[in-house]
């Protein structure tokens, strides 16, 4: 008791802090962060006092409704927040894409211009919905294959409330106007600062599941996820030291300067997809895919080649970023031959994902989960060639700039994230709140065509509305002027645009269908009425051996 | 011991060994190409005419930060024949060796803004900001109207300066000392300028936003703006490549 | 120390390093008698089913 008493009082002696910087502040703005910072050490304090699982004892359909060995609290909430982080990015997303193409979108608001929206879009599908995808799997598979419950309980209910602050600041500053200028890096010091702590709480938690287990060997899920945890507080740190003009004000200036700066932020960009986006995503499907399979690995051999020749390049391939700016030529010439050579590893764990499904692939047709999670690998094969691809200096020399480079990164946030957490979310509903199956499998199937076509349709229009732009802007006519204005660019990718925006519109629908169903698991509504799954009628007419015939 | 860690695979059964190895693994690829950046001499060729941006330029700059102008507007034209008849002489590493932060962009929805500078008048430049399709009707650009209705607050600029100062900006301790008044000077053709105009070469000192009784954001931006890529004289830069024959010597 | 000394020694001792370190870690992959490890390591996700 004293020691919750003592616990309760540290958040309040924090809140009295923030407060204070809150009315010292030198802007609004940063008053403001102060003012929602506060807010939560308040309830931080409420919930030390109050025992971390009052929201469960509220609402029981939160805590577990099978007992069970393992502390899944914070995954149930986990999910419940990647869901909804999930829908606010894609809308987000969907919103900027219709601002692109109808500039009357952007409302003369100072808060809703496209330039403080984009941040919050990526911000909120990368870091939100992927970030507590992440933290939730990990935690899931952590305990799982560790056989041990989640060491330091408090502190892991740190690390997923503290994530949800650091979205929160994140986002509204955004919003706000308070931004650090370095892309997929915006959030300003103070934030990096306290993302830092959760982040090394969370590396506690993770590494102190680990050392408590009982099982001799470290799974491979494990060993990705580390590196991912590992890899992205060394890039987070070294990519925001900075120094604050003011104490009591948002205002910081980066150390590193111009090229330096560039390289440094290309190396901690291309790393957070490198990481953030694949070591961490492959760690989930190192085990979601095996498990919803029900056969283990293809070759265990090859996922321990895979990771350590993974993440030796991946770190290496920032500078295809800066191809033929001033960066010197030995770094972008580096940059581009790591970024080739990444193909391989790329492809080893692509093989390897799919190839666990030898002798079942039956299930692609039968299970609507292992086609999400078939179609996420297809992807992510799919985007690791074309980063390769658009790596080359050459190629890169139309690409760059242009919307291309939208294109790539959503055939990979899209398809591989996107498809790969919905699978895994779809694997972890039921499991989590004891029921026996999802509510609705064909809703999955619905889900997985409308998010399938609208990737389709997102991509092929960047691919045609990039390379159209490229061509575009190097075009020379037969005076030997340049042909078109920029102006008259940007004017013809109008209707690349609209399909762009359909696109993202399917994805968000099929995100819905999938909040509507795991919605409802939750729930514990009675399961769908449906056909199952697995009818295909016989047809004797059709079963007979295929038998060529000869060309007329 | 090497030997007893490959033949029981301790590495795998040990999360603190796993742990550092991996780090040792992802460190090699950053230190190999960020650190040379730093002490290779010829990363940052030297060119005559660069300084440290005005307060009021750094102000405008601290704007167009704050607006996320990044994400659709490069800063960077790359060595093609296409894009310096376009946009002007190439980019050099020293132009943006005073930017913290670096500003090169990776998407140009617009078009690159390196060398906008006295490229259009700034009475262009407040119309386009406060309705782009009153000037361009085909483009897809946010208004900003705002940034001409508010002061332009930035607290105390020498606290700016000196922080500026302390991540490697050659201020003098008396840009540091002046820059609040230098900051009001150089949007007011009627004040004293002389101390402003030595600290800082080929500044630019007028009314940017056509309201000389305000200092708006308006005119730290357009402030900014008209001043990208005007600092250094490209004619005395372009000859940089040693030619080949004289390598061989 | 100037770009021409940094790239003649990534160039030669910088490359045998990486090649020897990359056979090094696959041939321990490969090492005698990591099969059966390797194969109960893959199957050791099956082993508790109640728990999900």
């Amino acid at each position: 008791m004293e020691r919750l008493m003592m616990r309760g009082g540290a958040w309040l002696v924090t809140a009295l802090v923030l407060l204070l910087a809150a009315a010292a502040s030198a802007d609004w703005a940063f008053s403001v962060h102060m003012a929602i910072a506060c807010l939560a050490a308040l309830i931080a304090a409420f919930a030390s006092v109050k025992g971390f699982d009052f929201i469960g004892q509220r609402y029981p359909a939160l805590s577990a409704q099978a007992a069970s060995t393992y502390d899944d609290d914070l995954i149930r909430l986990g999910v419940i927040a990647t869901v909804f982080w999930g829908l606010a990015g894609f809308l987000a997303g969907l919103y900027i894409a219709l601002q692109l193409a109808f500039p009357a979108l952007n409302l003369n608001l100072e808060y809703t211009t496209f330039g403080r929206l984009r941040p919050l879009h990526t911000s909120a599908v990368i870091f939100a919905f992927g970030g507590n995808a992440l933290i939730a799997t990990s935690f899931y598979v952590v305990q799982r294959t560790c056989r041990a419950r989640l060491a330091f309980p408090g502190l892991a209910r740190f690390v997923f409330w503290g994530y949800q602050l650091f979205i929160v600041l994140a986002a509204t500053g955004y919003l706000l106007g308070i931004s650090q200028g370095k892309e997929y890096a915006e959030p300003e010091w103070y934030v990096d600062l306290w993302l830092t702590i959760v982040w090394v709480a969370y590396l506690a938690v993770f590494v102190g599941t680990i050392i408590k287990r009982k099982e001799p060997h470290i799974y491979v899920a494990n060993w990705f996820y580390l590196a991912f945890i590992l890899t992205v507080a060394m890039l987070h740190v070294v990519n925001n030291i900075s120094l604050p003009a003011s104490m009591v004000g948002s205002q910081s200036y980066t150390v590193f300067a111009g090229v330096q700066g560039a390289l440094v932020q290309w190396w901690y960009g291309h790393n957070a997809v490198g990481f953030f986006l694949t070591a961490g995503f492959l760690a989930m499907m190192y085990y979601f895919v095996p498990k919803q399979a029900e056969r283990p690995v293809y070759s265990y051999r090859l996922s321990i080649i895979h990771f350590w020749s993974l993440i030796f390049l991946y770190i290496w391939a920032g500078p295809h970023h800066l191809h033929y700016t001033a960066l010197p030529d030995w770094a972008q010439t580096l940059g581009m031959v790591f970024s080739v050579m990444l193909w391989m590893p790329s492809w080893g764990g692509m093989i390897n994902g799919l190839m666990t499904l030898n002798g079942a692939w039956d299930k692609i047709r039968t299970d609507p989960i292992i086609r999400m999670f078939v179609m996420s690998l297809a992807f992510y094969g799919m985007s690791t060639f074309e980063g390769p691809m658009l790596s080359i200096k050459a190629v890169n020399s139309l690409s760059h700039y242009t919307d291309w480079t939208i294109g790539h990164v959503h055939s990979g946030a899209l398809g591989w994230n996107g498809m790969v957490t919905f699978g895994c979310l779809y694997f972890l509903a039921p499991r989590l709140w004891g029921r026996q199956r999802l509510y609705s499998l064909r809703m999955v199937n619905w889900h997985f065509w409308l998010a399938s076509a609208g990737i389709v349709f997102y991509a092929s229009a960047m691919w045609v509305s990039g390379i159209m732009q490229g061509l575009m802007w190097r075009e020379y006519g037969a005076d030997g002027y340049l042909v078109y204005s920029f102006v008259e660019t940007v004017d013809a990718m109008f209707p690349m645009y609209l399909i762009r925006a359909f696109g993202g519109l399917l994805y968000l629908a099929g995100a819905l269908v999938m909040t509507v169903n795991i919605w409802k698991t939750i729930a514990g509504s009675p399961l769908r009425e449906e056909l199952p799954m697995t009818e295909t009628p016989h047809n004797p007419e059709a079963d007979r051996p295929a038998v060529a015939v000869p060309a007329e | 011991m090497a030997f007893r860690i490959i033949e029981h695979g301790k590495l795998e059964r040990n999360v603190a060994l796993l742990g550092l190895f991996a780090l040792v693994t992802v460190a090699i690829g950053g230190l190999v190409q960020i650190t040379p950046l730093f002490w290779i001499d010829s990363t940052i060729e030297k060119v005559e005419g660069m300084r440290p941006y005005t307060p009021l330029e750094q102000a405008g700059r601290n704007i167009y930060v704050r607006e996320g102008c990044y994400v659709c507007h490069s800063q960077m034209v790359r060595p093609f024949r296409d894009e310096v008849e376009r946009y002007g002489p190439y980019s050099l590493a020293a132009e943006s060796m005073y930017d913290h932060p670096f500003q090169w962009g990776s998407k140009r929805t617009g078009p690159d803004l390196a060398r906008v500078g006295g490229r259009y008048s700034d009475e262009w430049h407040r119309e386009h900001l406060k309705d782009p399709r009153a000037v361009v009707p085909e483009s897809i650009m946010p208004p900003y109207a705002f940034l001409a209705d508010r002061d332009l607050d930035v607290g105390d600029m020498s606290k700016q300066l000196a922080a500026l100062s302390n991540v490697g900006v050659p201020y003098s301790k008396e840009a540091i000392t002046e820059a609040n008044a230098d900051l009001v000077a150089q949007a007011d053709p009627n004040a004293d300028s002389a101390g402003l105009k030595k600290r800082y070469a080929k500044v630019q000192v007028r009314d940017f936003d056509g309201n000389p009784t305000r200092l708006t954001e308006m005119d730290a931006l357009v402030a900014y703006l008209q001043m990208l890529g005007t600092l250094v004289d490209h004619k005395k830069a372009a000859a940089q490549q040693v030619p080949n024959a004289e390598v061989a010597k | 120390m100037n770009y021409d000394t940094a790239r003649h020694f990534a160039d030669s001792w910088g490359l045998l390093f990486t090649v020897i370190l990359f056979l090094g870690l696959v041939g321990w992959t490969f090492r005698k008698g990591a099969s059966r490890h390797h194969e109960d390591a893959a199957n050791m996700i099956f082993g508790d089913d109640d728990n999900g």
